[in-house]
C-alpha cells in the first residue's frame, strides 16, 4: 500500500526495514540516536534532523552514537564491513569528508581492487548534500562529483521519497561501498511510498517527463528546477524530456545517449562546482558518443566556481534556477521550433 | 632434559622460531633480490623487528583479525599468510595473494585474519576498531590488532581510534612498533611525550612498553592485553621499542643513523639471536634443532623466489577486474 510521505520518512523506513531484515545491519554516526549517555536518552533526537528517530527504540543496541571523531567511525564502519557486517554510517553532511577522506578514497574504494579480488566492503555512508539550507560554505556543498571519480566507489542522490527509499535498500543489500547523498532541502518533500521494502537497481536512470525537443539530465534537488522549467518551455512548445540520473556511479549512458539520439539536444542540470563535474561529464560522454546526433553544443547549467555563500540573496543565485535552466534551453532551441 | 622455564612449550617455542626465522630469511633475501632490480617499487623491510609480529600472533587464531603497516611482511607471515604468494605478490605477478594489482605495501588474506598492510600510516586504526566492533557483535571472542610505528603514532586518526575504542570498549590492541625513526625523523623530535603509555593513559587506556627485541617481553606483555580484551575488558595499548636492521626503504642510505649503529643492533639487539640463545641455554630446544628450522626456512624462501620469479605476469584484462562486486 503506498502513501504519501517525506523523503525524511522513506529514509527511515528503509534502515526500518533493513534492519529488520539482517541482523547484520547496524547505524553509527554523531547524535543519530542523539543524547545516548544523557537523561533525556529515550527522546533521542534520532539525528540533527531527526531522520533517524524512533530506530534506537526499536533496535538497541544497533544504533551507535559516535564520538566526533569521523576518521575514527567512518573507518570502523568500513573495516566492520570487511568484517562481514553491513553498517550504514552517517557523516551528517557531505562536507566532513574532508576530515575522513582517507578511510573512504584509500581504504574502502581499494580493498577490492588492491587486494586482488579478495575483500568486499558493504558499507553504506549517507550524508546530506547541497545548498539552500542557509548553512554557508561548510554545510552546503554538492560534492557528488568528487566520490564519483573514485573508482570503487558508488554514488546515489536521489530526487524523491519513492526514490530514496528504493535506492537506500538496495545501497545497504549491495556489496560494494557506497555513498548516499541527501539532498537536506528535500527531506520534507513528498511522494507516493509503499509501505513494503522494495530495492531500485543502481544504474537506471528515470526518465521523469517525456518530450522531443530537449534532453535535460540532472540529479537530485535540480530534477525538480528541471521539471519546472520544462513546464514553462511546454508553454513556449518546447517539450523537454527530464531525465533523473538517480545514481551517478554507476551512471545509465544508455538511457541519456537514447534520449539525446532523438531530441539532438542537451541540457546537463547541476549542483555541484562547474570544473570536473557531473556537467562535464555527461556533456563530454555525450560529445564523444552521439556527437552525430547533436543539433547545437550542449549546455551545462551549474553552480558558479565559487563556495556557497551564506547570505541568502547570494545563495539563491548560487544553486541553479529554473530561469536559468530555461535561458539555457532558449538558447539551443531556437525560437524557431517553437513557431 | 630440563625443565622448560618459558611460557610456550617446546612445540611452540619451535614454532615461534620458524616465524622469526622465515621473516628475517623473507627479509634479508628480499634485500638481496631488491638490489638486483627486479623487484618493482618500494620495499619496506621488517628485519630486526620480528619478535613484535611473532609474540603477539602467537596468541591470534584466524577469527582475530590484523591491520599492518607500509612494513607489513613480518604482519603477515606471522599471520599465516601464505609465503609464496607474498613473494609473487612482491614481484607482482598473478599468482600473488593479491594477483599483482596490491604489491608489498597492500598484502592481504582476509581469510586469514589479516586486514591488508596498509600504504596509509595510522589507517589501520580505524578499520580494526569496526574489526573489534564486528567481533563484539558477533560476541566470536575475536580481537582486532592494529600495527603503527611511531611515527604514524601521531596520525590524529590514531588518536580517535584510541578513544572510539575505550568509549565503545572494543577488544582492540592498539600496538607501536617504536623502532626510533618515522622514516628517517628520530621519535625524540617528533613525538613529544617520552613514553606511549602516557598517550593511552590519556585515552584511559592500560599500556604496557617492552623491549620488543625481548619475544618473551612481547609475548607475555601481548598475552595479558589480549586474554582481557576477549573477555570484554576493552581496548589496550602495547609499546614495543625495537630496532630496524634496514632502512625506511630499500635504497635509503641511512645517512640518518649513527655510525655503527646498525652493526650494534645486529650483534646486541637481535631479537632472533636473543630468542635461540635463550632457548637452546635453557636446554629446550636444541642448536641442531634450530639448525633444521634455518635448513627449512631456507629452501622454502629460495623456493618462494624461484616460483615467483617464474610465475605469470598478470594480463592486460586484470586491469579493469575487481573493481566492484558488480557495476
Amino acid at each position: 500500500m503506498a502513501r504519501k510521505i517525506s523523503m525524511k520518512q522513506a529514509i527511515n523506513e528503509a534502515l526500518d526495514l533493513e534492519m529488520r531484515r539482517d541482523p547484520a545491519v547496524i547505524v553509527m554516526g554523531e547524535d543519530i540516536v542523539g543524547g545516548a549517555g544523557s537523561p533525556g536518552e529515550e527522546d533521542a533526537w534520532g539525528g540533527v534532523l531527526g531522520v533517524t528517530k524512533g530506530l534506537h527504540a526499536k533496535y538497541p543496541g544497533r544504533l551507535l552514537d559516535t564520538p566526533l571523531s569521523e576518521s575514527a567511525y567512518i573507518g570502523a564502519a568500513i573495516g566492520a564491513a570487511a568484517c562481514g557486517m553491513r553498517p550504514v554510517a552517517e557523516l551528517m553532511f557531505l562536507d566532513f569528508m574532508g576530515v575522513c577522506f582517507d578511510q573512504i578514497l584509500n581504504q574502502a574504494a581499494k580493498f577490492k581492487y588492491m587486494f586482488g579480488g579478495k575483500a568486499k566492503t558493504p558499507v553504506v555512508i549517507r550524508a546530506m548534500v547541497g545548498a539552500g539550507f542557509r548553512a554557508a560554505a561548510q554545510h552546503s556543498q554538492m560534492l557528488t562529483p568528487v566520490f564519483t571519480h573514485v573508482p570503487g566507489l558508488k554514488v546515489v542522490c536521489p530526487s524523491n521519497a519513492y526514490d530514496a527509499k528504493g535506492l537506500l535498500i538496495q545501497a545497504i543489500r549491495d556489496d560494494d561501498p557506497v555513498i548516499f547523498c541527501e539532498h537536506k532541502n528535500l527531506y520534507g518533500h513528498e511522494a507516493d511510498v509503499p509501505e513494503e521494502a522494495y530495492a531500485i537497481p543502481f544504474g537506471e536512470a528515470a526518465v521523469v517527463r517525456e518530450g522531443k525537443d530537449v534532453t535535460i539530465v540532472s540529479y537530485g534537488l535540480t530534477v525538480h528546477r528541471a521539471l519546472e522549467a520544462a513546464e514553462r518551455l511546454a508553454k513556449e512548445r518546447i517539450e523537454a524530456e527530464v531525465i533523473d540520473l538517480r545514481t551517478l556511479s554507476p551512471i545509465d549512458w544508455d538511457t541519456v545517449l537514447e534520449s539525446v539520439e532523438t531530441t539532438g539536444r542537451l541540457v546537463v542540470v547541476d549542483e555541484a562546482n562547474p570544473r570536473c563535474s557531473i556537467a562535464t561529464d555527461v556533456s563530454a560522454h555525450v560529445v564523444q558518443e552521439a556527437f552525430g546526433a547533436l543539433k547545437a553544443a550542449p549546455q551545462m547549467v551549474t553552480a558558479p566556481h565559487t563556495p556557497v555563500p551564506f547570505s541568502p540573496v547570494l545563495e539563491d543565485l548560487y544553486i541553479p534556477t529554473a530561469d536559468a535552466i530555461t535561458a539555457a534551453v532558449s538558447k539551443i532551441a531556437p525560437r524557431a521550433m517553437a513557431a | 632434559m630440563s625443565t622448560n622455564p618459558f611460557p610456550l612449550d617446546k612445540a611452540d617455542l619451535m614454532k615461534a622460531y620458524r616465524t622469526m626465522r622465515t621473516i628475517r630469511e623473507f627479509e634479508e633475501r628480499l634485500h638481496v633480490e631488491f638490489a638486483k632490480g627486479d623487484i618493482p617499487g618500494f620495499v619496506h623491510l621488517y628485519a630486526g623487528e620480528e619478535a613484535c609480529a611473532t609474540g603477539i600472533m602467537m596468541h591470534l587464531t584466524d577469527v582475530d583479525r590484523i591491520a599492518s603497516t607500509h612494513r607489513g611482511h613480518g604482519h603477515c607471515i606471522a599471520k599465516g599468510v601464505d609465503v609464496h604468494e607474498m613473494m609473487a605478490e612482491i614481484y607482482g605477478k598473478a599468482t600473488g595473494a593479491c594477483r599483482g594489482k596490491g604489491g608489498s605495501m597492500h598484502i592481504a588474506d582476509l581469510a586469514k585474519g589479516m586486514m591488508g598492510a596498509n600504504g596509509i600510516l595510522g589507517a589501520g586504526a580505524p578499520l580494526v576498531c569496526g574489526a573489534g566492533l564486528a567481533a563484539k557483535f558477533r560476541g566470536d571472542g575475536g580481537v582486532g590488532i592494529t600495527f603503527f610505528g611511531d611515527g604514524a603514532s601521531n596520525q590524529g586518526m590514531v588518536l580517535e581510534s584510541m578513544n572510539l575504542a575505550a568509549v565503545w570498549n572494543l577488544p582492540v590492541i592498539f600496538v607501536v612498533e617504536n623502532n626510533g625513526y618515522a622514516e628517517s625523523t628520530s621519535v625524540d623530535y617528533a613525538t613529544a611525550v617520552d613514553s606511549y603509555v602516557d598517550r593511552a593513559s590519556g585515552f584511559g587506556l592500560p599500556g604496557v612498553t617492552v623491549d620488543g627485541t625481548d619475544f618473551f617481553a612481547v609475548y607475555e606483555a601481548a598475552g595479558e592485553m589480549i586474554r582481557r580484551a576477549r573477555e570484554g575488558g576493552g581496548p589496550a595499548l602495547l609499546e614495543c621499542k625495537m630496532v630496524r636492521f634496514f632502512g625506511h626503504f630499500e635504497g635509503d642510505a641511512q645517512t640518518y643513523k649513527a655510525k655503527g649503529e646498525n652493526d650494534y643492533n645486529r650483534e646486541h639487539r637481535d631479537c632472533l639471536k636473543i630468542f635461540a640463545a635463550r632457548v637452546r641455554e635453557a636446554g629446550v630446544v636444541t642448536a641442531d634443532e634450530f639448525a633444521a628450522i634455518d635448513r627449512e626456512v631456507g629452501a622454502l624462501i629460495e623456493d618462494a623466489v624461484a616460483s615467483a620469479k617464474a610465475a605469470p605476469l598478470p594480463s592486460a584484462r586484470d586491469l579493469t577486474t575487481d573493481v566492484y562486486v558488480a557495476y
